[in-house]
Formats: C-alpha cells, structure tokens, sequence
C-alpha cells in the first residue's frame, strides 16, 4: 500500500537526480560553449560557405554544388588528394613501426629510459617552421648531411629534394623526426603489460617473436589503434613542413607537382587564388575522406584490437 | 622539502632578483633611442590636416637606408602622424583576416602584380582624388599602368626593378672568351656559351655556365623570343602561343646540358647567395640574369669579385628588360585615408627618393665601397639622383654596372594588370615546374597552364564592374 513516505522517495529521488544532471551540465558547460563556437560553429559555416563562391572580400553568392562539381574536374586537386593519400599509406605504418621499436627499446632500459624518453620527444616540440628548413638543408642532395652520411658506406643518396621520385620519402623522412609523441603513448602502454604473462610464456618457452605477437601486441593494441587513427589524420593533413620547405617566401619557386599536398592546394586555393568558397568544399570532402577511414580503422579494430575486460 | 620559512625567503629573494632585473633593464634600452635621425624635410603645408594614427601591412620599421630614410622623410613632413608597422612583408592571409573581421590597415604594400587581384575585388579605394594634386606622369609608364585597372588608378609604385645580366669574368677568361661574347641574342651561340662555361655535369657540377632562371623569367624568355604571356588588355592568356613553347623549350635545354635541372637545383641550394662567399666570388656560375638590386648587393659585399655586367638582349639584339614593382594602395574601410594617401606620395616623391639615396651615397662613401644608387618608379626622381648623387667612382665595373641598369629601364616590359594575377602567375609557373620536374614535355604543360589562366581570367573579369 503506497504511504506518503513511499511517494515522497521517489519525489526526492529525481529531484537530486536532476540536481546532479544539471551540475554535470554546468561542469562540462565551458568544453561545450567551447565546442559551438570554435569547432561546430566554423564547420557549418564552411559548409554553408562550400555552396557559395566566396572570396572573403565580398560578400559570399550562392552557387549550389558548382564547388564539389568543379572539384571532381580538377586536376590539381586529384593529384593533391593522390599525393597526400599516398604519403600516408607510407607514412603512418613506417612511423609506428619506428615508434614500436623505439618504446620497446626504452621499456628494457630501465632507469635511463628517462633521459631517452626526453630526448625522443624534444623534437615534436620543435616549432615545424623550423624543422621543414632545417630539413631542406640536411636533405640536399649535395652536401646535406643524410646524404653525406649514404656516401660514406658507399650510397648515392637520391635527390631527396629535387627528384620527383624522392620528395615524399624525403618529407617520409622528416616526419619520423617527431615520432617522440607516439613513443611516449605506446611506451606507456608496454609498461603497464603484466610481466607475469612473459614469466609464463618464458616457462613455457615461447620465443621472443611469439612473445611479442601473442602477448605485447594484443595487449597494447588499445594504443596501437589509438596512434594508428591520430596519425592518419595527421598524414593527411601535413601542412606546415612541406609549405615551408618547397613553397614559403625563402623556396625558389621551383616547387614539384610531387610535393603538391591536399591542405597544400587548399590553403593556396583559400588565400592565394581567393576562393574560399572552393576550399570549404575541399576542406568538407577531405573531412568525408578521413571519416570514411575511421569508420573502416573502427570496424576492422573489432578484429585486432583487445580490450581487458572485454 | 622546504620549511615555510626557507621557501618564503627564497620567494623573496627572487622577488627581489626580479625587480632589480628589471630596474637596470630600461639602461640598455638607453642607447637605441639616442641615434639622432638626420633631418631629411620640413614640415608639409597640409601637415596640420594630416594627423592620427595609420596602421600599415607590407611596411617595415627596420630596413636598409632607402627604407629607413624614406621613413623619417615622411614623419617630419607629417609630424602628426603616428605610424604602426605590421612587419614583415605583405600577407595575404593576414590582409583577408583583417579585412574580413572589419579591421583591415589604413595603408597596404603589396607586389604590383598581385595589386588587380584585390582592386577587382573592390577592396582598395580608387585613388583619383589622392593623386589629383601630383604629377602621375612623373611615376615610370610601364609600372605605373600596372596600378590601373580598367583606366582607374588603385595604387602608387614604389620601386622599378630590372633584370641585367651579372657575369663572372674570371670564368669568361677560364673558358677562353672575351665579354663581347657574352650574349644572349643569338640562342644557338648561347647554347655554346653554356657549355664552355660549365665544369662538371650533374651531381658532380662546380660551376653554372649560364643560369636561364626558370621558372621566374619566363615571362623575359618569352619576350626575347618576341611573345608575351598575356593580352595587354590583362583578358588574354597566350601561354601556348608557339613562340612561348619555344622559349620554355630553350631555357629548359640550358639546365639539361648541364646534367638536368634536379641537379642543377642541389647545386643552386648551395650557394651562399646573400654572403661573403657568393657565387661569383666562389665561382660557382658564368654569368646569368637576375635584379638589379643584387648589382647592389655585390657592390656592397664583394666589391673586387671578378664582375661586369650587360643588358640582356632579345634575339633581334635589342636591350630588354623585366620589370617588378611594389605598389602602395589604401585599402577600403582605412579609418585614415589621408594620412595613408599622404604617406603613399610622399614616401615616392622626388623629396624622399633623392634623401634615400643621399643617405646611400654617404654610407658607400665611409665604407669606401661603390654607390650603385637606387632605381625608383619616379623617373622624375631618378633624374635628380643619376648623376648628382651617385657620381661614377673608382670602380669601373659598378660605373659600367649603373649605366647598363640606367640604359635599360627605356627597355622594359611588365605583367599587364589583372584580376587573376596569382592564379595567372601559379598557372604558368606550375607549368614551367612541370617541364622542369620531366613530368610533361613544354607543349603538355603550356595546354594546360592556358586552360587554367584563361579559366581564371574569365571567372575574375567576370566580376569586375564595368569602367565608368
């Protein structure tokens, strides 16, 4: 039989539960206006801006789907989204390899691990201005000093900066100079797996090999997955490095079609050519392309990806 | 680890650490504010009327004498100007960002290639009335059309820089040659120059025979061989006009006899071209074309390196020269109009140039080194600094160097205004790098490079009023 106390529990109940609600509302409130205005906010108004030709000086005129159609037909921009999906391919699977290696290195340093890990992440920290000059220089085909060091075990070192066919292992290369954030991640994934399971795969006497396949990389593949989604995105979104090595002010010019990068194109078509509207629609279907690719990374991890208590 | 005690302490003496520092800080700040600035003009009439703050982009406090002098010229004529600089050169992105959030700058200096771009946008102010009181005949024809656009003036010229021919003179006695067969009329003989004077071939190259400096100079190529890129109505592109094909052919075959561009470009990488060691001084080229103002350069860091220099010639013989300009233009929404028109004449007038290159000549003069002047789009203040400031010296070479750069700008040639200048330039650009990279032969990439100007062109002339 219900009582007044009976009624009043429940009362009491989704009154402190909406209490609660709205105090979590409050607490994540400042991530969320944050959110609007910085993040949602721009996303459709470039997308609004995508319709329209747009050149920023006057005001934007409506124009439908011309961009998106235009785009399909250009060929500058097939070779862009070509080169940058291609340098990706490469890159992304080069990079936590090197990565792997290098936080597995550290995991049986022991002590001295600190002074690594510091040095292996210094520079991902420098400013990337920096590191596409620094780079032009140490991949000159003549007297920089990657090709210096080739020379001296008997290697011609290619034209890293000048052959068509080398510019993207060369810029490949100046990328796995700042591997350190990826080392951090999956260094701290590698020491939180048990040694108990090596002690018993030691017992049992499982090689190193199979250590590593049937213990390490399932049990950090939580992290695997993780740098293996960033650093897609990353790749298809270089920018900074390649801009100012082959087309800022201090480049001669001479610029390869093989260093042409999407965000690249992008930024050219936005504030060199003055066509805004255009670059929003490139900006929207690079957004779909790496969408597209999470989903695909998202259903294949189901596979591959382990997560403890799953 | 601390005790309250022993860290309060030490709180206070980096406290105090900090304050003294910055008590003795403003002392070394003293002596940059007491190098007197020359007096270098009097007051301007109108100095009364002209007063505020004017905000600037693509104009730099710091510079080199001509900069700086031009600078002091105008705040004395203008006392009541307060000026602020953005640095650095002009920024597309940072101008479309200020002008997009309603804040553009008072002033802007920009490439007077790119000045159509924004004036067919409607983003500079028509300048009729700024320049109703001064002579516009005085400013050089061929940078001075390159402000109108659609017979509307949108920006006022700064400098007129041409192309001559720097040549290594040590490298022209190595190969056996005199200076009189330095040329570059006939292609066939310079073809042969090219080869006597290189050493070495591809990634074993010590010395550049001759540089055609592509892609940049093409346009130099294409008028030599009697064509130009574009209409001079700025609405036409001729990027595959066969004579254009022919020219990027040519210059294209100069970097292939030396071993390919690729490599040629490791080796151009290389040079310290803004130091003691330069190319010439290191012999490292034979002789190639490029802007007077580096003329200006050697004169300053290797004056005895082994130079002589000579007008470029198209293949009837005749001096030609390239021309580049930067252009001072107001953009729409400049709070100080006035001010900005008044800094645009004065820092060009004949008043300003000629201190400039006083202040040039009095600093080549202590340093005992040659005084190649200044070259302005005023050609009224040109007249007043050759030959009364900068007067023939002790080198012949520079004597002959100012003469030749004097003798060519009656010969030069620029970009006609438009509408589409980036995109116009980055298509035929993006091609000659095409034909350099061995991706397309120079008839594929002019095609394409023709589409894509005369598409751009089209789509910006489109939206440009008609003129009044």
């Amino acid at each position: 039989m219900a009582t007044v106390a009976n009624v009043a529990r429940p009362v009491r109940r989704a009154t402190l539960q909406r209490a609660e609600t709205l105090a979590g509302l409050a607490f994540i409130s400042p991530w969320f206006i944050g959110f609007l205005i910085f993040t949602a906010g721009p996303m459709v108004a470039s997308l609004v801006l995508s319709l329209t030709d747009y050149n920023i000086l006057q005001p934007p005129k409506f124009v439908g789907l011309a961009n998106y159609q235009q785009m399909f037909a250009d060929p500058k921009l097939l070779l862009s989204l070509s080169n940058s999906i291609f340098y990706a391919i490469i890159q992304v699977p080069v990079s936590i390899l090197i990565a792997l290696t290098l936080a597995m290195i550290l995991n049986r340093v022991g002590k001295a691990a600190g002074f690594f890990r510091t040095a292996f992440y210094l520079p991902s920290v420098t400013p990337s201005v920096a590191v596409g000059t620094l780079f032009l220089w140490l991949l000159n085909p003549r007297v920089g000093l990657i090709n210096k060091g080739l020379a001296l075990i008997g290697i011609t070192g290619p034209g890293w900066t000048t052959d068509p066919n080398w510019i993207k292992p060369g810029i490949i290369l100046m990328t796995l100079w700042s591997v350190g954030g990826t080392v951090i991640i999956l260094l701290a994934s590698l020491r939180n797996v048990p040694n108990e399971l090596y002690e018993a795969a030691n017992i049992d006497g499982a090689s190193g090999w199979t250590q590593f396949t049937k213990i390490t990389v399932p049990l950090i593949s939580g992290s695997l997955f993780f740098v293996l989604i960033v650093n897609t995105i990353g790749a298809l979104q270089v920018f900074t490095e390649v801009f100012t090595m082959y087309f800022g002010k201090q480049s001669s010019g001479a610029a390869s079609s093989s260093a042409l990068f999407y965000n690249i194109y992008l930024f050219r078509q936005a504030f060199e050519f003055l066509h805004m509207g255009f670059a929003s629609a490139m900006a929207w279907l690079l957004f779909v392309i790496i969408l597209i690719l999470t989903v695909i990374q998202l259903r294949l991890s189901r596979r591959w990806v382990y997560y403890e208590g799953s | 680890m601390f005790s309250k005690k022993k860290a309060r302490s030490l709180m206070i003496a980096a406290s105090a650490a900090a304050l003294a520092t910055l008590a003795i800080l403003p002392a070394f700040a003293q002596d940059a504010t007491e190098t007197p600035v020359p007096i270098v003009a009097t007051e301007a009439a109108d100095s009364a009327n002209i007063t505020g703050t004017l905000t600037s982009m693509g104009i730099s406090a710091t510079g080199d004498e001509i900069a700086t002098t031009r600078l002091n010229y105008f705040t004395q004529s203008y006392p009541g100007v307060e000026l602020q600089f953005s640095e650095g050169g002009f920024d597309a992105q940072q101008f479309l960002t200020a002008v997009a959030s309603g804040n553009p700058p008072d002033l802007v200096r920009m490439d007077s290639q790119t000045l159509g771009t924004y004036a067919a946008s409607g983003q500079l102010m028509p300048l009729t009335d700024c320049i109703a009181d001064i002579d516009w005949s005085q400013y050089r024809p061929v940078v001075a059309d390159q402000m109108k656009l659609n017979g509307v003036v949108y920006g006022i010229p700064e400098f007129f820089n041409t192309l001559q021919l720097i040549i290594n003179t040590k490298a022209v006695s190595d190969a056996g040659l005199t200076l009189d067969d330095i040329s570059t009329t006939d292609w066939t003989k310079l073809a042969d120059l090219n080869t006597k004077l290189t050493v070495g071939t591809g990634n074993s190259l010590t010395r550049m025979g001759f540089d055609s400096k592509l892609p940049e100079f093409l346009p130099l190529w294409a008028k030599a061989n009697g064509a130009d890129l574009l209409s001079a109505d700025g609405k036409t592109a001729m990027l595959n006009d066969p004579k254009v094909v022919e020219a990027l052919q040519f210059a294209v075959s100069i970097y292939d006899a030396q071993g390919g561009f690729a490599a040629m470009k490791a080796f151009r990488d290389t040079w310290d071209f803004f130091g003691a060691n330069n190319q010439v001084a290191a012999d490292q080229i034979g002789f190639w074309p490029m802007e007077q103002w580096y003329m200006s350069f050697l004169a300053g860091v290797s004056p005895d390196a082994p130079l002589a220099f000579k007008a470029f010639t198209d293949k009837q013989g005749n001096p030609l020269t390239y021309v580049t300009s930067s252009a001072y233009a107001i953009p729409v929404g400049s709070k100080n109009p006035d001010a900005a028109c008044a800094f645009a004449k004065t820092v060009t007038s004949v008043g300003a140039w000629v201190a400039a290159a006083q202040a040039r000549a009095d600093i080549r003069a202590a340093k005992g080194t040659p005084n190649t002047g200044v070259y302005t789009g005023n050609a009224q203040a040109d007249a007043a600094i050759f030959p009364a400031i900068v007067k023939p010296g002790d080198s012949q070479v520079f004597n002959d160097a100012v003469q030749t750069t004097l003798d060519l700008q009656e010969h030069g040639f620029a970009m006609p205004a438009n509408p589409a200048g980036a995109e116009f330039q980055q298509a035929w650009q993006d091609a000659v790098n095409r034909v350099l990279n061995g991706e397309q032969t120079p008839q594929e990439a002019l095609d394409q490079a023709q589409t894509e100007a005369q598409a751009a062109l089209d789509a910006a002339w489109s939206k440009v009023p008609a003129s009044s």
